[in-house]
């Protein structure tokens, strides 16, 4: 009886892992040397640290894998984690008393449903969370931070595009919804649906007329939104805060030398978010969003706390990471071939292959298989001297030595690079 | 024409799904409320095979594909397609009769909150429905910030206010609703008795002869207007109990657990007013003192009394064990045997399953490449006597009674009860392994009672029953 794997899950192959592990590495190097510390959170979590705050979509909800536990008579049910920053803000919660400054990074798998199960429904994740600053500096360190990881991971033409939640939040009240119609809209957003302001516009056709200039376009420049400003001052007010918040993180941004869109119905993410969102995008993939959600922790029952953060994803990336990034990564592999079978040669292999994996390199036994066609040298041990005989696949150089230093100086060095 | 297999109703629906197939001249002979043989053949359709089924078994049967038709509540049919929105179903058409409305509903009681006092509550909503994915999508939905949901078998109108804050149930107009004690807080769902097709069977199976002769009887307006009683329903009592930390809570039986309670009540010395109720009264009076009553499903009990929500109930230990199974370290415990009720507790197979035990039936399995299906009203002891026997690739198949008719077309094994075995005989099918003895039992929760009082009153209880079995 063959047992196929569960509908929208996949393996990640070997070539895969070594991708992933790069990707990690990468990040969590980057993380490190910018002062965040890693952090690990369960997989499992009560439903209600999800629902209790309102900062998931019901849609979002709805395809939570949730179940009762083994003690759970009381009908509270536990969930795979459907989203990685709310289970930090716990931890944070229950952890820092202090209200400081944290930074802190994960990388994690979440779990939504997907219906046709052609996605995967167990996701990968690279998340940083800038917990305790809630300046533009800190909005920018986490674009940069963002952007130059995916530089690192030789990402070419990655595009940032930024909307700002306070701004969406703004516009949704100008179309006269009933607050819980504006819930709705902005849940949609959230999930995605980046047509919804067009039907809006539909709806109010003259009010869609006046919000044209802020919906329609995409801006590049802090000049786009200046403009706006300029446009809207008199008639909407209520729109300043967001846009002069959203100014100073643009005209950072552009001092520091970094492109970027203004795309103001682009929200996608989490209700959480209060103000600036961003998405990253390798052609059309989306590689990476986050954003500012100064009002999570508090609606947590922490502290009034300014946060903010963002998540590479780590299935699309995966699959976009070039195959010359990856070179280089894994060790050089040798194939020890043992001569004979005597106890003293098969010793005498196993001892070079030690010595050799000391050395950083990938030192493999023969078993008796073909030997891999990726294998670049291959190192005959005999039972009489010269011991060693290092055969270059590439060049089918054959080369004598004697003693295990004589190998490592025939195979040049570190087997590391 | 091809066999076509339908799903036909049983219990509420069951008199107006005949009068509309009798109209449709369907000829199905035994169709009716004393019927004994579940499975029906059709004068006017030679090839269609039709089952009677529990209606809310109904829209599994057919998203599974072991049906082509069915006939059942539209309520079902949401229940299982909220949690599961790619089954295969098709809703036909709205037969415009067995009219219903599910709400979200409180005690009549006390003020019954609005949504927006709901949705702003930082406490646990406590949720008590016999439709529990309606109820946790429409929890969802409303943005609660904590809730749970108990999933019952029936009686939720009895639960608030004191055992559970909010009842989803599912009346026929809000006088009904009303007259059980709740008011109405929000509507999720106006019901009736749909036609439904599997998707499948739908796109490829030629049905059209038979869906004809539903569509012509029915009125050519489509959509139904929920028809109100005009005579007022009788209004029962829902007066929350006053209760302090001394008063004990006891669950007792409704259904046909009821004659043996009351035997064993009145062998007891203990008086229980109104009870078996002749108008539906969940909430007996009694001369226990500091002790107040509910009637409640006894499969709803060892849950109920593991919440804390009773201190004693009365249900069978076949119910405690499916509890004890999901929940192994829940504080409800065995108090009592009752003695009385006795049944087996039985793995059934069709007598044409070349098995007469569980190890000869492993093999059979082992042999096959197809899911091996256990349908049971005990999920929880039917999924654990699958596993720890081995039974390779299985699946539970929740029922909701009358579990016999499953096999052999629509499951392989069955986890049921059984008190002489003589129905599952009837049935053609055999028995090959027990499980264990069940009886009625006295149950409570583990753990000490903070009110030496409550402890005292509850001790005299128990005492007062153990004496009334032991007298038998």
């Amino acid at each position: 009886m063959r047992v196929e794997r569960c509908k929208g899950t996949r393996d990640l192959s070997p070539d895969e892992m070594t991708k992933f592990r790069l990707i990690e590495g990468v990040f969590s190097d980057c993380c490190l040397k910018g002062g965040y510390r890693e952090i690990r959170t369960p997989t499992l979590e009560y439903l209600h640290l999800f629902t209790s705050t309102g900062t998931l979509t019901p849609g979002t909800l709805g395809k939570v894998y949730s179940f009762l536990d083994w003690d759970g008579w009381s009908g509270e049910r536990v969930v795979l984690r459907p989203d990685a920053t709310i289970p930090v803000a716990r931890s944070y919660i229950d952890t820092v008393q202090n209200g400081g400054l944290t930074k802190l990074f994960y990388v994690t798998n979440i779990f939504i449903f997907e219906e046709t199960g052609k996605e995967t429904r167990e996701r990968w994740q690279c998340g940083a969370e800038l917990i305790g600053a809630g300046s533009t500096m800190a909005d920018v360190e986490l674009i940069t931070l963002a952007l130059d990881i995916l530089k690192k991971l030789g990402l070419k033409k990655v595009e940032l595009q930024l909307s700002h939640a306070g701004l969406i939040r703004a516009l949704l009240a100008e179309f006269g919804l009933t607050p819980q119609e504006q819930a709705s809209v902005f849940d949609q957003i959230l999930d995605g649906d980046e047509a919804v302001f067009t039907k809006l516009k539909a709806k109010t056709p003259e009010l869609g007329e006046t919000l044209a200039p802020l919906l329609d376009p995409k801006g590049q420049s802090a000049g786009f939104l200046r403009n706006l400003k300029a446009l809207f001052r008199r008639d909407l007010p209520e729109f300043e805060p967001a846009l002069d918040n959203f100014i100073d993180i643009v005209d950072l941004m552009e001092a520091l030398g970094y492109s970027y869109q203004i795309d103001i119905a682009s929200g996608r993410g989490f209700e959480y978010y209060t103000g600036v969102i961003f998405q990253l995008f390798a052609g059309k993939e989306r590689v990476a969003g986050g954003g500012r959600y100064d009002a999570l922790i508090p609606l947590m029952g922490g502290r009034e706390v300014p946060a903010s953060g963002f998540a590479l994803y780590l299935d699309p990336l995966i699959g976009l990471i070039k195959p010359e990034v990856i070179d280089g990564q894994l060790p050089e592999r040798i194939l020890i071939r043992v001569g004979d079978s005597t106890l003293e040669t098969v010793k005498e292999g196993f001892s070079i292959a030690t010595y050799l994996r000391d050395a950083g390199y990938a030192a493999e036994m023969n078993l008796g298989s073909q030997p891999p066609a990726d294998i670049r040298w291959i190192l005959d041990v005999k039972n009489e001297a010269p011991r060693f005989v290092v055969t270059d696949t590439a060049t089918k150089k054959e080369s004598q030595a004697r003693t295990a230093k004589e190998v490592l100086a025939l195979l040049g060095g570190n087997g590391d690079s | 024409m091809v066999t076509v297999k339908i799903a036909l109703p049983k219990g509420y629906l069951l008199e107006a799904t005949a009068a509309l197939l009798r109209a449709a001249d369907w000829g199905l002979e035994g169709y009716n409320q004393s019927m004994r043989n579940y499975r029906l053949e059709s004068r006017r359709f030679p090839d269609l095979q039709a089952k009677v089924f529990n209606e809310r078994d109904i829209p599994v049967q057919v998203a599974v594909g072991n049906y082509d038709l069915g006939i059942c509540g539209l309520d079902w049919v949401e229940e299982l397609s909220v949690k599961f929105s790619s089954s295969a179903l098709v809703k036909l058409r709205n037969l415009g009769y067995g009219e219903g409305v599910v709400c979200i509903a409180a005690s009549r009681s006390q003020p019954a909150p609005t949504i927006e006092e709901l949705q702003v509550e930082t406490e646990l909503i406590r949720i008590a429905s016999e439709y529990p994915n309606l109820a946790e999508y429409l929890a969802l939905q409303l943005r609660l910030r904590r809730f749970s949901v108990f999933p019952l078998w029936g009686a939720a109108e009895a639960y608030p206010p004191e055992s559970a804050t909010l009842a989803l149930v599912s009346y026929p107009n809000e006088q009904e609703a009303l007259a059980c004690g709740l008011v109405p807080v929000n509507v999720l769902l106006n019901h009736s008795a749909y036609l439904i097709a599997n998707k499948n069977s739908w796109e490829q199976k030629d049905l059209s002869e038979i869906v004809e002769s539903i569509d012509v009887q029915l009125p050519v307006t489509k959509g139904s207007q929920v028809k109100m009683t005009t005579t007022a329903p009788t209004e029962k009592s829902y007066q929350p109990w006053q209760v302090d930390e001394d008063t004990v809570r006891i669950a007792l039986p409704d259904g046909h657990q009821q004659a043996h309670t009351v035997k064993l009540l009145d062998k007891a010395g203990i008086r229980v007013e109104d009870y078996p109720s002749e108008n539906g009264n969940r909430r007996p009076g009694t001369d226990l003192k500091g002790t107040v009553i509910k009637v409640i499903r006894p499969q709803d009990m060892p849950l109920q009394v593991a919440n804390r929500n009773f201190d004693l109930a009365i249900t069978g230990r076949d119910w405690l064990t499916d509890h004890l199974t999901i929940f192994p370290s829940s504080p409800a415990t065995e108090l009592l045997d009752l003695k009385s009720g006795r049944v087996k507790m039985v793995a059934v197979v069709s007598q044409n399953v070349p098995a007469d035990d569980i190890y000869s039936l492993r093999q059979l399995v082992a042999k096959q490449t197809i899911p091996f299906r256990v349908a049971s009203e005990y999920v929880n002891i039917a999924d654990k006597y699958a596993r720890d026997n081995h039974l390779g690739m299985y699946k539970v198949v929740p029922t909701w009674g009358a579990t016999e008719v499953f096999l052999p077309e629509d499951a392989d094994l069955l986890i049921e009860n059984t008190e002489t075995g003589r129905t599952i005989a009837r049935h053609n099918l055999k028995i090959i392994d027990t499980l264990f003895e069940s009886t009625g039992c006295l149950i409570g929760g583990k753990g000490e009672t903070s009110s030496p009082v409550k402890r005292e009153r509850i001790e005299s209880i128990v005492e007062k029953l153990r004496a009334a079995v032991e007298g038998e």
